[in-house]
């Protein structure tokens, strides 16, 4: 009788992930063989790229002494458009809210952002969408967007703004034009950008009248003739070749060069977009400022920059590497509510998770922030997240001063690339600041 | 980016003012380019002999350079420019005397009848440098420029000039240009700067030199070349308008039964004689047009 | 006609383009100052950009860039060729442009009439958002691109890929299509089709010598409404 006998079991190796195929690309994969349709979604660049958390700041020491606290003044105004506008901008402040529309936004979300930024003397900036009655009356200062698709273009609006941003490009999509899905063509967008409602919007990618820094010269001319040469214009692009985009922004014309680095977020688009083209907001700094200088106009065109500032060492820096101001997208609707882990539950029901939610562009977030719906939408009190964003920015400019402070600077704008250090290859090739520790900047013996 | 001027003339008896309609054309076009300016004046030849356009450091001593060359050089001075006359057969050893004799001295065209002059600076100031209001010819091309990715030298400035007679001016910015550079690297074209529309050039040379006519290289380039053009390009009896397929840059030509003229916006051909009555429009996209006039 | 109405002479060789737009801006309501004639235009930008008063324009030549740019109210006769956004993102008022228009003619605008006498260039018409455009000889390839709503009527031929990704613009057109853009087809000539062509013609002062049967009629499959895969390559 043979009685069946067990072979010995091997030992099994453990399970392993490909590094190539892991667990989100394998999802993608099935995402994409199901729909047929690329992925859409909301928020900038999610993978780890050099960024300013790579630099640090040299402070006071025995040849450098600081400033004290809260006596000792250190300035945080910033004069933009100073070039050629009648009226240039004064904030208070050097971090701005950055361009973002009503329609990918709720208006209780875009009145928010007008109560806190203004509260902290500020500005707000329009986005593809055109302008809204609540965010000029909640906004001080308001920037208006002037994109390739023009939608709501108006001459009235332009001339209530406090200044235009020709929109070239952004960080998230340079290349790239507006999308918003037919979930969040509501009655009220559609009537604004004169679309039918609930279709999904194609917005174009180059403007409809010119192509061309030769043509934007003119484009530059005709906005200054309507607005009586009184506003500021900006030009903004999304991070690619921010050397040359910013000499030929200054051959235009512009007053304010805004550049806008991978990580800046969008309302939606592919992800393949926002992960794939476009370079971190560290890498664009150091090229925009020397084009500046080459052209003898740094701190008179005035720089913005955007893409991932997320505190007042990130503020700082950006101003040391040469930045007359920021932008904050992101980090304004997050300070608002977005992404809150108390709506963990229905997070959960959409699929996702607090913090990882940017599926932005199905119009159904549990904040009510990036919605149109108008349940969702009352859970934001404007108030509320008004008073909440004006915190952020204020404790982001406490910051930035205790730094600046500690650096022996009575302002924010005298900060340089000299008080920075580097604590990686990267990032110390990027920032052009020297290796901690070190004299070495890699990369600085000839080509750039 | 940049302006673009260009005419052919039909009517021999303009020939001594073509200097002095490109020269106001270009003045015209300063806001568009105002970093450098460059044209190219084909006017007289002389059977058997053929000129060189050189361009020199400020001040330079071209009179003892031409002395060095050999007796039958003639030599006429233009600022930071000179051309030298030659006789035909001595073309290569001339240019490798300049190569040795005058490292500092680059010849920025050759041809029987064409004459290139390019600088840095405001287009109406080097138009006057030149004296291009004085100049008499057949048909010319003039470009001002604003540098977009290459830098403001004189080397960047058009137009470009890559054969005999040959050159072309070049508005847009065309996004597969280091790949064709390598190509013509390959087939050995030389390309000097690090400029785009020198590719261009070097493309339309490359292709005529196997034998292409001008109207056939033009039309390959519609399938190698990717981006946004508008080139015009002369030759030694001829002038090309090519725009891109998709043509956002701008682009107007005029013709009489006098001249073709060719413009980036219609201002540049507003002081044209009989303009009230010529025949305006814009080029379709990639849609070849030139006009030749028949050997002498 | 207003007896007290007033005529006011500009003349672009003499004073700038931002001298005569500071006077067209500065205009109150109920001025008198309702004509106004500008010579020596030469091919300049951005004249009467940004007009927003009832007042007739006419300029004496060509024009450059951006003619009549934002224009609201205003009656602007252009008495020569147009460069390149001519009324464009007009909000109401009449442009007449009695020779050539360059490109992007229209661009953007959202009311008001565009009239052009001669030809207009590449992408009459685009992304327009309400504007009636009506063009007496043909428009060139990429026209009424993105056109989101209003009219381009085309009494000639028009270039390549017309209406190319179009919303609800309506387009009316005499001559030969070179091709049709991604999602625009030809559509059913109807009786109210005809009636809102006749009262183009009235527009452009042409009623009673051109027939509405002549021309056809173009607008959106809105097959691109809603992206889906099959699509895919109209994208």
């Amino acid at each position: 009788m043979n009685e069946h006998v067990k072979a010995p079991v091997a030992p099994r190796t453990l399970p392993r992930e490909s590094a190539t195929f892991d667990a989100y690309t394998l999802s993608e994969i099935r995402r994409a063989a199901a729909t047929g349709i690329y992925d859409i979604r909301g928020a900038g660049a999610k993978r780890k790229v050099p960024h300013f958390d790579d630099l640090l700041f040299l402070g006071a020491s025995i040849s450098r002494y600081p400033l004290e606290g809260y006596r000792e003044r250190c300035g945080t105004e910033v004069v933009l458009g100073t070039r050629f506008a009648k009226k240039p901008i004064e904030l208070k402040i050097p971090i701005t809210i950055a361009g973002m529309s009503f329609g990918s936004l709720s208006g209780p979300a875009k009145e928010a952002l007008g109560r806190g930024a203004s509260q902290m003397g500020t500005s707000t900036t329009t986005g593809d969408g055109g302008m809204t009655q609540e965010e000029r009356g909640h906004s001080k200062t308001l920037v208006y967007q002037y994109l390739p698709s023009r939608y709501g273009m108006n001459p009235d609006d332009i001339r209530k703004a406090d200044a235009i941003e020709v929109v070239i490009g952004q960080g998230a999509k340079p290349g790239g034009g507006g999308m918003l899905l037919g979930q969040k063509i509501s009655p009220r967008v559609a009537k604004m950008r004169t679309l039918p409602e609930g279709i999904d919007q194609r917005s174009a990618c180059r403007h409809p009248d010119w192509t061309g820094p030769d043509d934007l010269e003119i484009k530059i001319e005709e906005l200054r003739e309507i607005t009586d040469w009184e506003k500021p214009i900006y030009v903004k692009v999304g991070a690619s070749r921010p050397y040359y985009d910013t000499a030929l922004a200054v051959k235009a014309g512009a007053d304010v060069v805004v550049v806008d680095g991978m990580q800046g977020g969008t309302a939606a688009t592919q992800e393949v977009f926002i992960e794939n083209v476009g370079i971190p907001t560290l890498a664009c700094i150091r090229n925009a400022v020397r084009a500046l200088q080459d052209l003898g106009m740094h701190r008179k065109v005035q720089l913005i920059v955007s893409g991932g500032i997320r505190n007042g060492a990130d503020v700082a820096k950006a101003l040391a590497l040469g930045a007359d101001a920021v932008a904050i997208g992101t980090a304004a609707l997050v300070a608002l509510g977005d992404n809150d882990p108390k709506w963990e539950s229905e997070y959960e029901a959409l699929g996702t998770r607090a913090g990882a939610y940017d599926d932005w562009h199905e119009g159904r977030d549990p904040a009510g922030i990036t919605t149109q719906d108008a349940e969702l939408m009352k859970r934001l009190d404007p108030v509320m997240a008004g008073r909440r964003l004006a915190n952020y920015l204020a404790v982001m400019t406490l910051e930035a001063q205790t730094i600046a402070r500690a650096c022996g600077k009575s302002h924010v704008h005298n900060l340089e690339p000299e008080d920075l250090v580097a604590l990686t290859l990267e990032s110390a090739a990027m920032a052009q600041v020297p290796l901690a520790g070190t004299n070495w900047v890699p990369g600085q013996d000839g080509r750039f | 980016m940049c302006g673009i001027v260009g005419i052919f003339l039909k009517d021999k008896s303009l020939e001594p003012k073509l200097g002095e309609m490109l020269s106001s054309m270009l003045d015209v076009m300063c806001d568009r380019g105002p970093d450098s300016a460059g044209f190219a004046v084909y006017g007289a030849g002389e059977a058997g002999r053929v000129k060189l356009t050189l361009r020199g450091p400020e001040g330079y001593d071209f009179a003892a350079l031409a002395e060095k060359l050999g007796s039958d050089v003639h030599l006429t001075e233009r600022a930071t420019h000179a051309v030298l006359s030659i006789p035909e057969a001595w073309e290569p050893d001339i240019r490798a005397s300049l190569v040795k004799l005058a490292p500092e001295v680059t010849v920025v065209g050759a041809g029987a009848r064409m004459e290139l002059y390019k600088e840095v600076g405001l287009p109406t100031d080097v138009a006057n440098r030149f004296k291009l209001a004085e100049m008499s010819g057949t048909h010319g091309i003039g470009h001002t420029r604003m540098a977009t990715e290459s830098a403001v030298t004189t080397n960047g400035a058009h137009p470009f000039s890559t054969g005999a007679d040959q050159c072309l001016v070049h508005n847009g910015s065309l996004s597969n240009h280091r790949g064709v550079r390598r190509n013509l690297e390959r087939e050995g074209v030389k390309i000097q700067t690090d400029n785009d529309s020198e590719v261009a050039a070097g493309y339309l040379t490359a292709r005529m030199a196997q034998g292409r006519s001008l109207g056939e290289a033009l039309e390959d380039s519609l399938n190698d070349l990717d981006g946004f053009y508008t080139f015009v390009v002369g030759t030694e009896t001829g002038f090309g308008v090519l725009r891109d397929p998709i043509a956002c840059k701008p682009a107007v030509m005029a013709e009489t039964d006098k001249y073709v003229a060719f413009g980036s916006e219609y201002r540049a051909l507003a002081n044209l004689p009989g303009i009230e009555n010529a025949k305006v429009w814009e080029p379709e996209p990639a849609k070849v047009y030139f006009w030749e006039r028949a050997a002498a | 006609m207003n007896a007290g109405a007033q005529s006011n002479a500009f003349d672009l060789s003499r004073s700038t383009v931002r001298e005569l737009n500071t006077a067209l801006h500065g205009l109150k309501q109920g001025s008198n100052a309702l004509f106004w004639r500008i010579t020596h235009p030469g091919g300049l930008h951005a004249i009467a950009a940004g007009v927003d008063a009832p007042v007739t324009i006419e300029v004496d030549g060509p024009v450059g860039y951006y003619c009549g740019g934002m224009n609201k109210q205003a009656t602007i006769l252009v008495k020569g060729s147009a460069g390149v956004g001519v009324a464009e993102n007009m909000m109401s008022g009449l442009v007449h442009v009695e020779g050539d228009a360059s490109q992007a003619a229209g661009a953007t605008a959202h009311g008001g009439s565009l009239i052009i006498d001669g030809n207009a260039a590449a992408r009459c018409g685009i992304s327009m958002k309400g504007i009636d455009i009506v063009v007496k000889g043909s428009v060139g390839h990429m026209s009424a691109f993105m056109a989101q709503a209003g009219t381009l009527t085309v009494f000639g031929d028009a270039g390549e890929a017309l209406g190319d990704s179009i919303y609800e613009a309506r387009l009316y057109v005499r001559g030969s299509v070179k091709s049709l853009g991604a999602d625009c087809i030809e559509k059913e000539m109807r009786d109210e089709h005809k009636q809102q062509l006749f009262e183009r013609f009235k527009l452009a002062g042409v009623d009673g010598e051109i027939d509405p049967s002549e021309f056809k009629r173009y607008g959106s499959a809105r097959n691109l409404y809603h992206f889906h895969v099959d699509n895919a390559s109209n994208y």
